[in-house]
């Protein structure tokens, strides 16, 4: 991991060579994150991606319900030659979930991006094929949303078959 | 007057030591009487072939039902067969995914009649831990026969339910109930090839 002083000289790389990327650091328990601005994240993973961390480890999404903006997509990097990572964080709200797809820079993005598409419905931008990836294709709703019902299927037991309406379908 | 062999009777072919009431009882000892059904239902009860078909970590208890300490050979059902066609118990050993359970339903539908389910698990009766999005109750698309419940269940409750599902078989209950889940009639007999004529290959 970077420490605080080399979160923030990376970020002020960053900085310089997309303006206003950057909207925030975090250096929290050894492990540091750059929170950024959704428009720029192809150019601030390639500018870091310059600095050495070229393995795109994971993309994962997280809901933030209730604040807002809501979805959130992280990016870990790791930097293999001096063992050394750091995480890209943004935030986009729920009413356009829209995202750059890095997948055009980053090919291991490609199922990772299908998933959180699938499980929180971010649509990433200029990925390649962007289809469901875990659910069946004609599901209806993003199950990890944190405001996604509970206990999909009502679990049909001997005394609650008569009100269980249409339990066969 | 010439004795003909059709004229001799049955009980004067059977030459030995015994005579009269000791035959009889003899005979009685020896013969059993049932009909063809019970037959039928006694020989199918002891030659269950279950489907190879493991879900998730119940199957391990499958596999060890199989083995020696348990052992369901001795009730003649250990010969796990690798087609639907050829199998005519379905374990379903397992959670059952909302998009597993489209598979599942088709592979029950292919087994040859008579054919019967066992749901093995708290996963596949009643969705067990997973109450959520993912995971969908057998009893919803498919008929089960029997409920082993249990996270795995332990082979002895594995093979408990076998056993139940053996006394079902040989009392012959009413499978109507299956009516309601449209599953008659779905093996899915494809029509014969049809022959062509030989100037056909020519061309």
């Amino acid at each position: 991991m970077p420490d605080a002083t080399g979160l923030e000289l990376l970020a002020q790389k960053v900085s310089a060579a997309h303006a206003h990327s950057v909207l925030d650091t975090l250096h929290f328990r050894e492990r540091s994150t750059l929170v950024i601005d959704p428009v720029a994240v192809r150019g601030v993973l390639e500018t870091l991606r310059g600095e050495g961390y070229g393995f795109l480890a994971s993309v994962h999404g997280v809901d933030y319900y209730p604040e807002e903006p809501r979805l959130g997509v992280h990016y870990e990097l790791l930097d293999m030659s001096r063992v050394d990572r750091v995480t890209v964080k943004l935030r986009v709200a729920s009413d356009a979930p829209e995202v750059d797809s890095v997948t055009p820079d980053w090919p291991t993005a490609d199922h990772q991006e299908r998933e959180i598409y699938d499980m929180f419905g971010v649509v990433f931008r200029g990925h390649p094929d962007l289809r469901r990836i875990l659910m069946p294709e004609d599901y209806e709703g993003h199950p990890q949303r944190r405001d996604f019902p509970i206990g999909g299927e009502p679990v049909l037991f001997t005394h609650n078959e008569p009100t269980t309406p249409q339990w066969w379908r | 007057m010439e004795v003909t062999r059709q004229e001799i009777r049955a009980s004067d072919r059977l030459r030995g030591d015994l005579v009269g009431e000791e035959l009889e009882r003899y005979v009685e000892q020896r013969l059993l009487t049932t009909t063809l059904e019970r037959a039928l239902n006694w020989g199918r009860s002891n030659a269950i072939f279950p489907a190879t078909f493991g879900l998730a970590c119940c199957a391990i208890e499958m596999m060890t039902v199989v083995a020696g300490r348990m052992d369901i050979a001795r009730f003649g059902a250990e010969a796990f067969r690798a087609s639907p066609r050829q199998a005519d118990l379905l374990i379903l050993s397992g959670r059952v995914s909302i998009k597993m359970a489209p598979v599942v339903r088709r592979i029950y539908d292919q087994m040859l009649e008579p054919k019967w389910v066992i749901a093995m698990g708290a996963c596949s009766s009643s969705m067990g831990v997973f109450n959520n999005y993912a995971i969908v109750p057998a009893d919803k698309f498919m008929p089960v026969d029997v409920h082993v419940p249990g996270c795995p269940p332990r082979p002895e409750a594995l093979m408990h339910g076998i056993l139940k599902l053996r006394a079902k078989i040989q009392s012959n209950p009413d499978l109507g109930w299956r009516d309601r889940y449209q599953a008659h009639g779905t093996e899915e007999i494809l029509p014969q090839a049809p022959v062509l004529p030989p100037e056909h290959h020519l061309a």
